[in-house]
């Protein structure tokens, strides 16, 4: 396959660069799809924390009610 | 637990890609054969050698749980080998069009650098589907160790093959074929490094995120077992992931069982 590289001189700047700009924009696409995953699991926890936060504050706010009608 | 150093972390990955940046497009001058499109080869090369350590120190965190039967090193072999296998598919995609500019053509099968490499994505691309079809939690963990265990000592072996090989088709970076003049050196040592902070500061996002939520599921799971008549644990879920995360700091090291 040695032929490929003498059949192939180098490209000019014009030609490859926009195969360099591809390639970084790869790397950077894939970075950037990361970070939104991140972004949708950390909104995800930050609504599950919510939720419990509210099932122990409802929880608390039952037994409240409790200890004023038991009177302790 | 895992969230320790991250800011810092994240802070010095941003300043070293933006460094490799700024020397790859205005300091390291254009090489004679391949001219522009050489630059490439300051992303390309770094993210296959970091995917490639990545998979062998998956390989070693692995050892580190069969030796302890921790279920921590199972975790971080596991999120090492899952951010591996996206750098490699990165590697893959940045060397095809490298190839295309290049040579003319996406992909060549005859070239043994890129059809090991491929083998190598392939045989790790299969990693997540085996954990996802074994239930049990600790057999998943000990299963994907050995499999990691494994693999890992594949990777090594691949490279050193593909080396004594006789094609000198795919170029040489690092070696002793190559002649790196000293701007061209110092820029590929510059991106090796930012890579590896990013994969590094990737991987510490990774578990700290899984650490978090595994934490909130040990919390709902004990609010659920105090609230009678609630069953939100979400237990019936199944995860490539491990299910065996450590949420706590344990007091004592975990016991050595035997066979």
């Amino acid at each position: 396959m040695s032929y490929l590289l003498a059949e192939t001189p180098a490209l000019p700047l014009h030609e490859a660069g926009k195969y360099v700009a591809a390639a970084y924009i790869v790397l950077f696409a894939m970075v950037l799809i990361y970070v939104t995953i991140m972004a949708v699991r950390l909104s995800r926890i930050e609504r599950e924390l919510g939720e419990l936060l509210a099932t122990v504050e409802a929880r608390d706010g039952e037994h409240g009610n409790a200890d004023a009608e038991t009177g302790t | 637990m895992y969230g320790k150093g991250l800011r810092s972390l994240s802070i010095a990955t941003v300043v070293a890609m933006s460094a490799a940046l700024s020397l790859v497009f205005f300091y390291a001058p254009l090489e004679a054969e391949q001219g522009f499109l050489q630059k490439i080869f300051y992303v390309h090369v770094p993210l296959a050698i970091i995917s490639l350590c990545g998979f062998v120190i998956g390989g070693v965190l692995a050892i580190a749980h069969l030796r302890t039967r921790d279920a921590r090193w199972d975790y971080r072999s596991y999120v090492v080998i899952h951010m591996s296998l996206i750098f490699a598919l990165a590697t893959l995609i940045t060397g095809s069009i490298w190839a295309k500019g290049s040579w003319g053509h996406w992909w060549v099968w005859d070239e043994p650098t890129l059809v090991s490499f491929l083998i190598v994505f392939l045989l790790y691309a299969t990693y997540q589907p085996l954990r996802f079809a074994i239930e049990d939690p600790e057999r998943q963990a000990r299963y994907a160790s050995v499999f990691a265990i494994t693999a890992g000592a594949f990777v090594p072996l691949n490279f050193i093959a593909v080396r004594m090989s006789t094609s000198f088709l795919h170029p040489r970076v690092l070696g002793s074929t190559s002649n790196l003049p000293g701007p061209m050196a110092l820029t590929f040592l510059v991106s090796l490094g930012a890579i590896a902070l990013l994969f590094a500061t990737l991987c510490k996002y990774e578990l700290t995120a899984k650490h978090t939520r595994a934490q909130l599921r040990a919390l709902r799971r004990r609010l659920a077992a105090e609230t009678p008549g609630s069953n939100r644990d979400g237990a019936g879920a199944r995860s490539a992931a491990p299910s065996a995360i450590p949420v706590s700091r344990p007091t004592a090291a975990p016991a050595r069982t035997s066979g």
